[in-house]
């Protein structure tokens, strides 16, 4: 089992699938670092030697921002999106989607479940007389 | 899309000479300005720009880390004061 980038311990896949476990590293991006770290993309991960799995962990190391280190990028970003107090700034304070999409409907990703307020509507049928 | 980068930032030239004038004189004054497509130069970091929102003029304080927006993301154009209450007595009939 090969220990990359902190936590991760991917199992018996081949390493190209193996490292999109990682947070931060995609199929594009494995691919690149498998053929910069010239290790070859269908080897099993149990098959891997100790030399090659020091080559990937190198490469991601040296050239890639994965895991916390990303994790914490992205939440300054958001963060210096909210303390400038710009349009997407607020739309991040507020829980809504910041990319101009509509909101009279759907949104449910970033508004969460829906929270009915009040009147419930009635059955059509009951709603008469 | 984004914007061409070989046309540069877009600024609004008016709005850019004043700016430019209030830095030679090493003046801070609020500058109305109704440019909200205004792309945020470093020149302006420092200065209280006042935007106008469609109604009046927000002023804003512009800091190192706004360089790169737009002048209306800062000033916003709606208001939203929640929705009414349902009325809890007209639910029943």
């Amino acid at each position: 089992m090969a220990r990359i980038a902190g936590i991760d311990l991917p199992n018996e896949k081949r390493i190209e699938a193996a490292l999109t476990y990682i947070f931060g590293i995609g199929f594009s991006s494995s691919r690149r670092i498998l053929a910069t770290a010239g290790v070859d993309p269908t080897t099993r991960v149990k098959n891997l030697t100790e030399e090659e799995a020091a080559r990937l962990r190198n490469e991601i190391e040296s050239n890639y921002r994965v895991e916390g280190a990303l994790h914490t990028e992205i939440g300054m970003n958001i963060k210096r999106l909210m303390d400038i107090g710009c349009y997407r700034g607020i739309r991040h304070r507020r829980g809504l989607p910041t990319r101009g999409q509509r909101t009279h409907t759907n949104a449910r990703t970033r508004k969460g479940p829906r929270r009915s307020s009040g009147t419930v509507k009635k059955k059509p049928q009951a709603g008469k007389r | 899309m984004a914007r061409s980068v070989k046309k540069g930032p877009y600024m609004d030239q008016k709005l850019a000479k004043k700016i430019e004038d209030l830095n030679r004189l090493r003046d801070k004054k609020v500058v109305r300005t109704w440019a909200r497509r205004s792309m945020i130069v470093p020149d302006f970091v420092g200065h209280t720009i006042a935007i106008h929102n469609g109604n009046k003029f927000i002023p804003i304080y512009i800091t190192e880390n706004m360089v790169g927006h737009k002048l209306g993301e800062f000033a916003m154009t709606r208001m939203f004061r929640g929705h009414a209450r349902s009325d809890r007595s007209s639910k029943r009939r």
